[in-house]
């Protein structure tokens, strides 16, 4: 901010609080030229207004507010680029960046001082990462048996999870796999579930109607239901579908139990993560589905993926 | 007395008597869509997976309708009464006025139209779209044009500080209205506000603190600074009082904006002035109430036997309260509590209904006898019960909210020795779910208030000359 705007913000500011005083002032000290508890002599519609003297709480309230106010706009900042005795900032302030953020950072480091924000973070790493560094120690599937790392895993998976995959776990239609069942999509080891959460998932199944027609697709959707033993299946097109399947089994394998390398699902059991019916199966086909599992890396850390992925693995049927 | 005020000069009541009774019949719709999205909050199978019924568009209709239109048809009844009485000659312009009512009600209805379809410019209270925008500049042009030209034009020497606020009230909305809806049209129902990021959140809610400051504050002290010493018979505490805040009030209050942007990409200066100005704003503000309430002195008896005064003493009552804590609610420690939970809603409906509604309620309460040539009220009884549904309905609504803001600032605030946050965002919406359930009782008593009192008004204005007696207070006057 330059000089200029810095002095005009003062000016107004100081200027107003300063005027406030001195109308203050002015009104204690009668003016009006009509003696104190009289009527000031005008009358508007039958109204009469007295001269009564200001209430003497509410004028030192008055005082005391305008004394606060230029304490307060001394010590923090207020008037323009004025720092404030305190030096005190909120943030790194025109910072468009988590990289110049970093630099804002190691900048006000060298100079000794942080700003509200950094130093927060600091207190919270001082305060809480030990206890994520000690449960890092201990593998994914020792420490889904340990109640207090649990507990801790399952409030960062409601702050973190949750939005997708539910406050229990089970997911929802749509692309959001159920996490309490032993069916995966990518593998259930602990060293998966830190995989899926450190680099995310792109399940990318791609559209079939160029390469299958509609009655091609028609086909297939039939004989991927009859896989699952799914009612309401024409034996005739399964069986004309079954053919085509060799488009599919590239993924999902020959024998269409998926691939946990793509992330390909398995299609002969009942779990169906965009919705089993006839109608759902020919979408999925026609249109492809992509489905995406953010990273969790920056916003988590490694430690605390950790723990999440302990909670999760405790939540499956194994 | 002074003899001018016997012999009454010939006033226009008429665009009174239209926007009284449009303030009656707003205020039953504006509150009752309050309610109904209140229910929505706890039964959300009320939207009836009808777009045009959901909470998003009807929120805004709502406080659209309580704000503009009945609020609004309060401030232009009253202002155009009191502009009127207080300077002893008849309006500037009949014509005007005509244009004010019937533009006014147009604004109103239109609003009623685009917002359940979302048509929406995404401004808080002032999400009308751009054509909407410009009719309401008109009218309020034309308002001014007519309020100050009654003042120039009026019979006695001095200005009544009634009309300082009123005349301050105008010029300021005029000024925020027009600056905030700023647009770049791109077709008849859309538009892109002119400014970007942080300077479009600060004008927002330079606008919107405003619209509470001016619109919500010192045009109803300028109906208080009316109706509470007439319906008292008593004179005005002070007139040096009135100076003094009168000036620190409206000064101050431009600046306050900031405090709702704390913790937000707002500098930090900005914040730091804002809530600078609304913590010395405090004071000016007890001014009013002071004056208001001291105006009393020696005619307290009076509040046994008079409900329209109750309404407009408990209105003064609600105004230093929420003139308190609003505030306390911009200092920064107090609002990383408060910010972005149901206090803040506790907060303006204190306001809204404790001190708006109130004083506008008491208000008519006075005018409709007046501007319709009876004695008094149809029922005094039947504003004593509106009176106690009103109260009874605001306490409910305000105490649920402030357990409700502060559960919920507590619970998101929670931390555990590990650092998690204690509790999930559903969680607080599960322990908020009965004082939901308390608002919405609070908020049909208000209006089930709103509807005796839309009664007493028909019985009042249909009454054949002579039968309604005057009270005897009244007679004895």
């Amino acid at each position: 901010m330059s000089m200029f705007w810095t002095i005009w913000i003062s000016v107004i500011t100081l200027g107003l609080i300063i005027g406030c005083y001195f109308l203050l002032r002015w009104c204690l000290s009668n003016q009006t030229g009509v003696e104190e508890g009289e009527s000031m002599g005008h009358e508007f519609d039958g109204i009469i207004e007295l001269n009564n003297q200001l209430p003497r709480w509410w004028t030192i309230m008055f005082y005391i507010t305008i004394v606060w106010g230029f304490i307060y706009l001394a010590l923090y900042p207020g008037l323009g680029a004025y720092e404030g005795l305190w030096k005190w900032r909120s943030s790194n302030q025109n910072v468009q960046s988590l990289e110049e953020s970093a630099q804002a950072r190691e900048q006000a480091s060298a100079n000794g001082y942080l700003v509200e924000y950094d130093r927060e973070l600091d207190f919270a790493a001082e305060q809480f990462d030990p206890i994520f560094e000690a449960y890092a120690q201990i593998p994914v599937e020792e420490l889904a048996k340990d109640p207090e790392a649990n507990k801790v895993g399952k409030r960062l998976f409601l702050q973190n999870c949750s939005q997708c995959h539910g406050s229990d776990a089970r997911g929802q239609n749509g692309g959001f796999p159920n996490l309490t069942d032993d069916d995966w999509l990518y593998g259930g080891s602990g060293a998966k579930i830190v995989e899926t959460l450190t680099l995310g998932r792109s399940g990318l199944m791609p559209a079939q109607l160029p390469a299958l027609g509609e009655q091609g697709i028609q086909e297939v959707a039939n004989y991927v239901r009859s896989l699952s033993g799914l009612p309401d299946v024409d034996a005739e097109l399964a069986e004309a579908g079954k053919a085509r399947f060799m488009v599919c089994a590239a993924c999902h394998g020959m024998d269409a139990k998926g691939n946990q390398m793509l992330g390909a699902p398995n299609l002969t059991d009942t779990t169906w993560l965009y919705g089993g019916s006839h109608r759902a199966v020919v979408e999925t086909l026609t249109y492809g589905r992509n489905g995406v599992m953010p990273s969790f890396k920056k916003t988590l850390g490694d430690d605390k993926i950790h723990v999440v992925a302990a909670y999760v693995y405790s939540l499956s049927d194994e | 007395m002074s003899e001018i005020s016997q012999a009454q000069p010939d006033y226009n009541y008429k665009v009174v008597r239209q926007f009284t009774i449009m303030t009656i019949i707003w205020g039953i719709v504006g509150m009752g869509i309050g309610v109904f999205i209140a229910a929505q909050l706890f039964a959300p199978m009320l939207n009836f997976d009808t777009p045009w019924l959901t909470f998003s568009r009807l929120r805004p209709l709502h406080t659209n309708a309580v704000i503009f239109a009945f609020g609004g048809c309060a401030l232009f009844a009253t202002s155009y009464y009191i502009v009127q009485r207080t300077c002893q000659v008849r309006l500037f312009s009949d014509k005007l006025a005509a244009f004010t009512f019937w533009g006014w009600q147009a604004v109103i209805v239109l609003a009623a139209i685009t917002l359940p379809l979302g048509l929406t410019s995404s401004k808080e209270y002032a999400e009308l779209e751009w054509p909407i925008d410009i009719l309401i500049a008109l009218v309020w042009i034309a308002y001014i044009i007519n309020f100050f030209g009654t003042l120039v034009i009026r019979k006695v020497s001095h200005i009544y500080v009634a009309n300082w606020f009123l005349g301050a009230f105008m010029l300021t909305v005029a000024v925020l209205h027009i600056g905030n809806s700023m647009a770049i049209p791109v077709s008849f129902t859309k538009s892109y506000s002119l400014y970007a990021g942080a300077v479009d959140a600060m004008m927002q809610w330079w606008y919107g603190h405003n619209a509470v400051g001016f619109f919500l504050t010192a045009g109803f002290l300028g109906m208080m600074y009316y109706f509470v010493p007439k319906q008292a018979g008593r004179p005005v505490y002070s007139y040096r009082l009135s100076i003094v805040h009168f000036w620190a009030l409206i000064s101050l209050y431009i600046w306050a904006g900031p405090h709702h942007l704390h913790y937000t990409a707002l500098p930090d200066w900005t914040q730091s002035l804002g809530m600078v100005m609304s913590v010395i704003l405090f004071v000016p503000s007890w001014g009013g109430m002071i004056n208001g309430i001291m105006t009393l002195s020696g005619a307290w008896h009076k509040l046994r036997t008079d409900p329209v005064l109750r309404f407009l003493i408990v209105s003064l009552s609600f105004y230093g309260m929420s003139t308190f804590e609003g505030p306390m609610m911009a200092i920064k420690t107090v609002n990383a509590l408060s910010h972005y939970t149901d206090w803040t809603i506790g907060h303006v409906h204190s306001g809204a209904l404790g001190w708006v509604a109130m004083v506008s309620i008491g208000s008519i309460y006075h005018l409709i006898p007046v501007l319709f040539s009876q004695p008094a009220m149809y029922s005094t009884r039947l504003v004593n019960v509106h009176f106690w549904l009103a109260t009874i309905g605001v306490v409910l609504y305000i105490v649920a909210m402030w357990m409700s803001g502060v559960l919920q600032g507590l619970m998101w605030r929670a931390v555990n020795p590990d650092g998690t946050l204690t509790y999930s965002f559903v969680e607080s919406l599960e322990a908020s779910k009965p004082f939901y359930v308390v608002r919405f009782i609070g908020g049909v008593f208000v209006v089930a208030g709103m509807l005796v009192m839309a009664y007493n008004t028909y019985m009042t204005v249909r009454a054949p000359k002579g039968s309604i007696a005057a009270e005897p207070e009244a007679q004895a006057a």
